[in-house]
């Protein structure tokens, strides 16, 4: 399929599920709705890097945070301006950190680079904590703005509209990276980094790439975060629970296909919705911990592998 | 001698206290097959690392086809039209045989000419050269020792190169296998490929060479007709002890 095609393709999908979402008529079906598809575009960005170029980060949570932050300090500076508008500066703050985390990092191989992008996590956020500003350990208090803009209804079905087209957008970014020269180039590095270079692969542009792109998506997906939370603190900003779902979403679904993170983040994104309201909120990352360690032992390549056997 | 292909000047290469290579000067003409020799240790393998650029030498020159090295990353390197088989094949595991070959030709013969090519159909001659045609969708794993081997040079011709290093293409491969990749090397240097080839097996190297230059101990201690070089006392002292 073309990607023209598979834009098409997805729009259409993504049309029918906000308007099954509307003949639902239940504001919670956009709440949990919207989680399930911010973690479809964080683990699509997560993968980018992760699952193509090989290098495994930790630091989701700090790209998310700081595209979460950059609409704080936008809400207060720039009060009119649209949210899509802050979107693009989350994604822009956070792409820029992904570019300089890179040059810093990227030298490191393996379990060396996973640590230095915690660390780098562990850094912002003690940033964030101390900045005034934002709120520092108080956290800050979002008012959402009275219209959406587009709907006389509620702010939240926009919100989701607007994360159902972000997860497009990413969709389609990684299905188009997968067969190009950049996606050939990607899937080098990740299997010999010393045999991508003598075969003419520009190893550090290509890595640098990957981390804008996926730190930059990881960033918009966090920025409307706040005026969804309506208060936003450090601590569930920067929560680790991010970088863990978003892991374990394309490892569940298999790392090799951009296919694989959107099952994985469907998946147990709607588990840990649906065991959220039943069982506990607790209960959902005890869920992660158990299918990842399920999958890990049944089906290392994801569900996606598993059906390609 | 000042329009040869490849020239090296002075190189030097210290890991710690331990002298890799001193002071080697080569120079390899257009269109020449040079055997490159030494015992284990003797330098071989750093000289290749440090002509590709996966290690950066101390001192001296290198040029290739007009262009200093010294500061070039190994991609410009490939780019430029020098271009490495390694001695343990390193192929892309996750991807089929032609993704293998397609890294290289999107990377480097693409960016070499400037003109667009059809990169399905370079894949397929490049795999049918080396007879793995009828493996282009099956992955590395599936390939023997020799297959690999070949995978490794149809990989390195991928990026269209004016010079192939070969880096002991034939190491731990039995008497037919050895002549399928020798027979491989005197087609691709009579398309016009200058090949530097490393090797242990003396049957191959004076079979191939043209030219011998052995390295000992990281000095060059001989450079001429391969016949004349193996007899040369201070080469025989090197490999059978004084």
């Amino acid at each position: 399929m073309r990607n023209a095609q598979f834009i098409l393709f997805a729009l259409v999908a993504a049309a029918v599920t906000f308007i099954a979402a509307r003949l639902i008529d239940n504001a919670y079906v956009f709440f949990a709705g919207y989680v399930v598809l911010q973690y479809i575009v964080l683990a699509t960005a997560w993968n980018i890097l992760g699952g193509y170029t090989g290098y495994v980060n930790f630091g989701t949570a700090a790209f998310f945070a700081l595209g979460a932050y950059t609409t704080v300090v936008l809400h207060k500076a720039m009060p009119l301006w649209p949210l899509p508008a802050m979107m693009l500066a989350g994604g822009v703050i956070s792409g820029l950190i992904g570019l300089g985390m890179g040059y810093l990092t990227l030298r490191l191989r393996g379990t060396f680079f996973s640590i230095a992008t915690l660390a780098m996590a562990v850094v912002a956020q003690t940033l964030i904590t101390n900045w005034n500003f934002v709120g520092g350990t108080r956290g800050a208090y979002i008012i959402r703005p009275m219209d959406s803009t587009i709907f006389t209804g509620d702010y939240i079905q926009y919100l989701f509209l607007i994360m159902l087209l972000l997860s497009v957008t990413s969709v389609a970014v990684a299905r188009a990276i997968e067969h190009s020269p950049l996606g050939y180039g990607f899937s080098a590095i990740r299997d010999d980094e010393l045999a991508a270079e003598a075969s003419g692969v520009p190893t550090l542009r290509l890595k640098l790439i990957a981390t804008v792109l996926s730190g930059g998506l990881m960033g918009m997906a966090g920025a409307p975060l706040p005026y969804y939370v309506t208060y936003l603190d450090p601590a569930s900003g920067f929560s680790l629970s991010y970088a863990v779902n978003t892991i374990a979403m394309p490892l569940i679904g298999g790392t090799a296909t951009w296919l694989g993170p959107v099952i994985g983040a469907i998946l147990l994104g709607t588990l840990q919705q649906v065991a959220t309201v039943t069982i506990s909120s607790a209960l959902s990352l005890l869920l992660v911990g158990l299918l990842l360690v399920g999958f890990v032992i049944a089906a290392p390549k994801g569900i996606v592998g598993w059906f390609k056997q | 001698m000042s329009d040869a292909l490849l020239m090296v000047s002075g190189l030097g290469k210290r890991f710690g206290g331990f002298a890799a290579l001193s002071d080697v000067e080569l120079h390899v003409e257009e269109g020449e097959r040079l055997g490159l020799i030494g015992p284990n240790g003797s330098g071989k393998s750093t000289l290749v690392n440090c002509l590709c650029g996966t290690l950066r030498n101390d001192v001296g020159e290198m040029v290739f086809g007009g262009v200093a090295l010294n500061g070039l990353s190994a991609h410009r390197r490939t780019r430029l039209g020098m271009a490495r088989s390694f001695q343990l094949p390193r192929p892309f595991p996750t991807l089929t045989l032609a993704e293998n070959v397609r890294v290289p030709i999107l990377y480097a013969a693409d960016v070499k000419a400037g003109v667009v090519i059809d990169p399905r159909r370079r894949c397929e001659e490049l795999l049918d050269m080396v007879g793995l045609l009828a493996k282009a969708d099956r992955r590395p794993a599936d390939l023997t020792q020799v297959e690999m081997r070949k995978l490794e040079l149809a990989r390195a011709m991928a990026s269209k190169p004016r010079l192939l290093i070969a880096d002991e293409a034939m190491a731990g491969l039995s008497h037919q296998e050895v002549d399928d990749i020798l027979t491989l090397l005197m087609t691709l240097n009579g398309q016009g490929v200058t090949i530097i080839m490393i090797e242990h097996i003396m049957r191959a190297v004076l079979a191939f060479s043209q030219r011998l230059v052995v390295l000992v101990a990281g000095r060059k201690i001989a450079d001429g007709n391969p016949q004349d070089v193996v007899r040369q006392p201070d080469v025989v002292a090197a490999y059978l002890g004084s």
